[in-house]
């Protein structure tokens, strides 16, 4: 049995090292809560050049516990960079896929940066901290070459960019539980933000226990829940303060493992997986975040025809069910009448449903139309062909809260 | 968990208790079991199955990955784990005892196992 070696689970080696690198790697970068790592005895494993949690006990306890309780991810590897300038929404108008200039304060995006031919760099988020002020979230694998479109776009509006990664941190707190929880560590002065702010707003706040935090209701599971940044020499304080409060109401530390199943299951797409530079904002189904009437941007005219209509996609993104426990894997291949038709891209055994999910694409040329749910299709599953059904994603959603 | 001194292993991370029979029993090593993480699913070969020594015979699968089962051992299987089947998490949490995965009848002399100690070796060469 070859027993894999310690794999990032959540990037594809193709894209989480661009091939211009050098041949011998740099060390991995550290998290400023490696040393909460070590003392909880986590798995560790590297990714996008950093040494990150894969797993703490068991990836199933805690995805369990996002679903259930709260889970507390590090994820002080993604790439925080700071935007600011009096001309900054313009200036990210022309960047990025979404409408910033007319975003209010305090709110997000779920956007993407493209390049010239329309491939997706990265997918990202953006959150409006003020007038002029931006922070944009991005992959830790696709930091520098986000950082340096980004840069290039935002120069001629005399906008500047600062990288912050590495002196921020990251820390999400996810899981019906997760609002009471960071209630508990706000200071009385800001507790109350947590019933005022909503999905994908973000508000700034200090914990009682001093720290300086941007919170922001976002997350990648999912469920309710935070993400909070703060400066990196308050990590491990801020990380202790959610772990005291939220230890009692089943709150489990969690790794990379247990996120990557959690966002399969919320159908969300994963850059180096559903997503790509070959891959197009219409291939994987992401039209409602490219505002196409807002002006031109990067990437605009790769995706229109001469009277601005979008063009058709090359490939479609479905989300497959399937039953019994032998899943379908990155890479098995969809078949139509003995032929390949498409690729998995991210497939598991959901720990939620109990049956296998995946996310796949198939080609357009076979599929003149997005495949309607039920439609049944088979995956070649390591040599037995399985057949699974489409369906419209997500694979789970979280039960609404009572009124 | 220690490597048990009662049992022969293959590079490939598998074990099995008395390799010349009269029955053979088969299992993944701790350091297999915690390197996959949750294992959820095992394909294994069916009672009266031949397997061959080295080959490809069934497949252990975690929510993260899968891995391919490589029989240490020719012969026919004479039984399969059903417990372990039906509740996978048995393979992490007793690996070298109520986690085990088949049986075989072997046919000829087994070879290239490795003892405890060479597979100690192994592992922490791995590390």
């Amino acid at each position: 049995m070859p027993v894999p070696p310690a794999q990032p689970p959540i990037a594809s080696p193709s894209h989480a090292s661009p091939s211009n690198t050098a041949p011998a790697s740099p060390p991995p970068l550290q998290s400023p809560l490696a040393s909460v790592h070590a003392a909880l005895g986590a798995h560790l494993t590297e990714f996008a050049g950093w040494r990150l949690p894969l797993r703490f006990t068991s990836e199933l306890a805690e995805h369990k516990a996002v679903r259930e309780a709260a889970g507390l991810f590090d994820l002080s590897h993604m790439a925080q960079l700071d935007v600011a300038g009096d001309r900054a929404g313009e200036a990210l108008d022309r960047a990025l896929t979404g409408r910033y200039r007319g975003m209010d304060v305090g709110r997000a995006s779920y956007s993407l940066i493209l390049a010239p031919d329309g491939g997706v760099i990265d997918d990202l988020i953006v959150y409006r901290l003020g007038e002029s002020h931006y922070l944009v979230i991005a992959n830790a694998a696709n930091r520098a070459p986000v950082a340096a479109a980004l840069g290039e776009r935002l120069a001629p509006f005399s906008v500047a960019l600062k990288d912050l990664t590495g002196r921020r941190t990251l820390i999400a707190a996810q899981g019906p539980a997760a609002p009471g929880i960071v209630r508990q560590i706000l200071s009385d002065a800001d507790r109350s933000l947590v019933d005022q702010l909503r999905y994908y707003r973000i508000a700034p706040a200090r914990t009682a226990g001093g720290t300086e935090v941007l919170l922001a209701r976002t997350g990648y599971t999912g469920e309710d829940g935070f993400e909070l940044s703060a400066p990196s020499e308050r990590a491990v304080a801020l990380w202790e303060e959610l772990m005291a409060a939220g230890r009692p109401q089943g709150l489990v530390p969690a790794g990379l493992a247990a996120r990557d199943t959690l966002r399969l299951e919320a159908g969300m797409s994963l850059y180096g997986h559903e997503l790509s530079r070959e891959t197009t904002p219409w291939d994987a189904g992401l039209r409602h975040f490219v505002a196409l009437d807002k002006g031109d941007f990067v990437g605009r005219a790769a995706l229109v025809d001469p009277a601005g209509a979008p063009l058709p996609p090359r490939r479609r993104l479905v989300a497959l069910s399937g039953t019994g426990r032998r899943a379908a894997r990155e890479g098995c291949a969809v078949v139509l009448d003995g032929t390949a038709v498409g690729r998995v891209t991210s497939g598991a055994l959901s720990p939620t449903l109990g049956h296998p999910v995946a996310l796949a694409y198939v080609d357009a040329a076979a599929f003149p139309a997005q495949p309607a749910a039920g439609t049944v299709l088979d995956v070649d599953v390591r040599g037995r062909v399985q057949p699974f059904t489409v369906v419209r994603p997500p694979f789970y959603r979280r039960p609404r809260p009572a009124a | 968990m220690p490597i048990p001194s009662d049992l022969k292993y293959t590079s490939e991370h598998e074990w099995v208790k008395d390799p010349e029979g009269p029955v053979a029993r088969v299992g993944i090593t701790d350091h297999a079991a915690g390197s996959l993480g949750d294992v959820v699913y095992l394909d294994l070969p069916e009672v009266g199955a031949q397997v061959t020594a080295g080959e490809p015979c069934g497949e252990v699968e975690s929510t993260k990955s899968v891995s391919e089962l490589f029989a240490p051992v020719s012969g026919t299987v004479t039984a399969v784990n059903d417990q372990a089947s039906d509740a996978p998490e048995t393979v992490n949490q007793d690996p070298y005892g109520a986690g085990w995965l088949f049986e075989v009848q072997p046919a000829g002399q087994a070879q290239g196992l490795l003892d405890p100690a060479a597979y100690a070796a192994l592992v922490e060469a791995a590390k």
